[in-house]
């Protein structure tokens, strides 16, 4: 439709020869210009590069912009032993990975009963879920701060799992709600008269063809806790449970850091989000497309 | 059995609402079970919480004792707060920066990388392009907020970048200037947030039929008339998707606020949920906190409901046309 209107304005069929010509000029321009605002984006990775590897007083006669006149790595390695950074890894992979895969499970649970079992009230349900993963985290926070503190869980790396697992399986729930909604009824009831019961189906005929999906969800999961930070902040006040994101935001908050320091502490802090995504991206384009495919 | 019960299957009618047959209503008991886990998580951690939130917010609580019944005081006084008011009023510069901007710039972006460089160039060209503007999204924000916050402090790489390039009389303390502190965060927020739209609006770009394009290019129409007739009305549903997420995302921004400027100078970069965090945990005003937290609630609840009906109507007019 859209297409014969834009003929029916404009037949200019001389034109063409032209167009492709100046066409072949201005794609170059375009290039240039897409290049140009990508590498701007890139700026501030080179500051922070630049400056991780400066001294002090490189810095304060240098200037930010200077080349550092030595390789020096101690800024590194004192932000390295100053958070005790390999503990802030571990805490940070203990957390992310836990809800990774506990919202997962929990996910698929709830998901079972409502995209196939479709339990009554299930568009309510469902839109409670789609509501919990909309609200604002400090309309949880307090209530959460104080049971925490009531039931012996502050400071602890469990509170911070617990929470995350139900906030992403909100959002897993309702994506995997309406992926099994259309799941073909005949593979559930060819499984049902061989006899499987629900469990069976849930984990040899359900789990099998989502995979894909699942994987996504568990890698969105991950990045996504791994990234957070108000929760973990409220929740984990102690050297030893706290997360990357949180020791190097609490240090900076001390004004303890000098500017090579805040650039080798960042640029620590930022190394294993990018490993991440480099190791997922083929996941995550694969599971896609995996999911299109159906 | 098992006859009756596929035969039973097949007839169930397609509308939710209809009948259904006593041995299906069995099966689907059992299923409830499976929710069992799910929905008391949810209670304990959000239902709960939630609730409690909005009676503390009907109360004077400083989270030691027992909270003390108050009525709507916290409101009164929230709607003559100053410092509410600006934080909303910076909501809407939030909006622009994560929204509106990344929206519109996503738009054209995507479509210069996925028709231009992805179809007159490789596609790795398009794809390693796309990857840098996607980077800063993977990053933890408050990383990426700390360095930002580096580079626009007074000694900071910003102000040695404008000496260097011959404005050096325009250094400047970017964010401990209220006057250009927020448009520095706003600046900040769309570096942060370009990438997702791109990303998503090249996925989606994916999706249209090339020949669509093909037959629009030989009637000799130009790109501007191919995305305008083509390109946005194919990706409409994508292109709401990523302005909702966005505008709750804008709505409930805390993480770079707190790393770049926690709020400051006097305000001038104040949110509302920065806002609710300093009035719980720095003012202990557990149950004013907990009234800016209802109340940002709502809006996001309004903001959702909103956008879905538009969504909804858009959806059914196009299935009309």
């Amino acid at each position: 439709m859209a297409v014969t209107t834009i003929t029916a304005g404009r037949p200019k069929s001389p034109r063409k020869s032209s167009d492709r010509h100046r066409r072949g000029v201005s794609r170059w321009i375009i290039l240039a210009l897409v290049t140009i605002a990508a590498l701007a984006m890139l700026v501030p990775f080179v500051f922070m590069l630049l400056n991780a590897f400066k001294s002090p007083g490189d810095y304060s006669t240098g200037g930010p912009l200077s080349w550092p006149s030595e390789f020096y790595t101690k800024g590194l390695s004192n932000y390295w032993h100053q958070v005790n950074f390999p503990l802030k890894l571990w805490n940070s992979l203990l957390i992310a990975g836990s809800v990774a895969v506990l919202g997962v499970v929990v996910s698929l649970l709830n998901a079972y009963a409502l995209g196939i079992g479709r339990v009554k009230g299930r568009l309510w349900i469902v839109g409670l879920f789609l509501l919990a993963n909309m609200l604002p985290q400090e309309a949880l926070i307090y209530p959460l701060y104080y049971a925490a503190k009531q039931v012996g869980l502050y400071n602890t790396q469990l509170s911070v799992i617990i929470i995350f697992t139900v906030i992403q399986s909100a959002f897993g729930t309702y994506l995997l709600a309406s992926v099994l909604s259309t799941f073909p009824k005949s593979v559930l009831e060819a499984a049902s008269l061989d006899g499987a019961g629900k469990w069976t189906v849930l984990w040899r005929v359900v789990f099998p063809n989502l995979r894909p999906t699942l994987a996504v969800l568990l890698i969105f999961f991950f990045i996504w806790t791994w990234n957070e930070f108000l929760i973990p902040l409220v929740m984990l006040i102690d050297n030893s449970t706290q997360t990357i994101p949180v020791a190097l935001a609490s240090l900076q908050g001390d004004r303890l850091m000098d500017a090579p320091t805040t650039n080798a502490g960042a640029l620590i802090s930022l190394i294993p989000a990018v490993l991440f995504f480099i190791i997922f991206q083929r996941t995550l384009s694969r599971g896609i497309t995996a999911g299109a495919e159906k | 059995m098992a006859l009756t019960e596929t035969s039973a299957a097949q007839q169930r009618p397609a509308t939710p609402a209809a009948p259904k047959p006593p041995k299906r209503k069995r099966g689907g008991a059992g299923y409830w079970l499976y929710l069992l886990p799910g929905a008391l998580l949810f209670l304990v951690v959000i239902g709960g919480p939630l609730i409690a939130t909005v009676y503390l917010s009907l109360t004077k609580w400083s989270g030691i004792g027992d909270p003390t019944f108050i009525g709507f005081d916290n409101y009164t006084r929230l709607f003559q707060d100053e410092v509410f008011w600006q934080s909303f009023k910076n909501t809407v510069a939030m909006i622009i920066a994560m929204v509106v901007v990344p929206t519109l710039a996503g738009l054209v972006l995507a479509s210069v990388l996925f028709d231009v460089i992805g179809r007159k160039f490789k596609p790795r060209t398009a794809s390693a392009l796309r990857a840098a503007f996607y980077l800063p999204q993977v990053l933890p924000v408050v990383v990426a907020g700390i360095v930002w916050g580096w580079i626009l402090r007074p000694d900071g790489a910003f102000n040695g970048l404008l000496d260097v390039i011959g404005l050096g009389a325009l250094r400047h303390d970017w964010l401990g200037d209220p006057n250009t502190a927020l448009p520095s965060v706003m600046g900040v927020m769309i570096w942060v947030q370009i990438g997702y739209p791109v990303v998503v609006f090249m996925a989606a770009l994916q999706r249209i039929d090339p020949e669509l394009h093909e037959a629009a290019e030989v009637d000799g129409a130009n790109w501007w008339h191919r995305f305008k007739a083509i390109t946005l009305p194919q990706i409409r549903p994508e292109t709401f998707v990523v302005a909702l997420t966005c505008t709750i995302a804008a709505l409930k921004v805390f993480g770079p606020v707190f790393a770049l400027t926690r709020g400051g100078p006097e305000n001038a970069t104040n949110v509302p949920s920065y806002f609710a965090y300093y009035t719980f945990f720095k003012k202990l005003q557990v149950g004013y906190g907990s009234a800016i937290s209802t109340v940002l609630t709502l809006i996001i609840i309004i903001v959702a409901a909103v956008f879905i009906y538009l969504q909804y109507r858009n959806e059914r007019q196009d299935r009309e046309v």
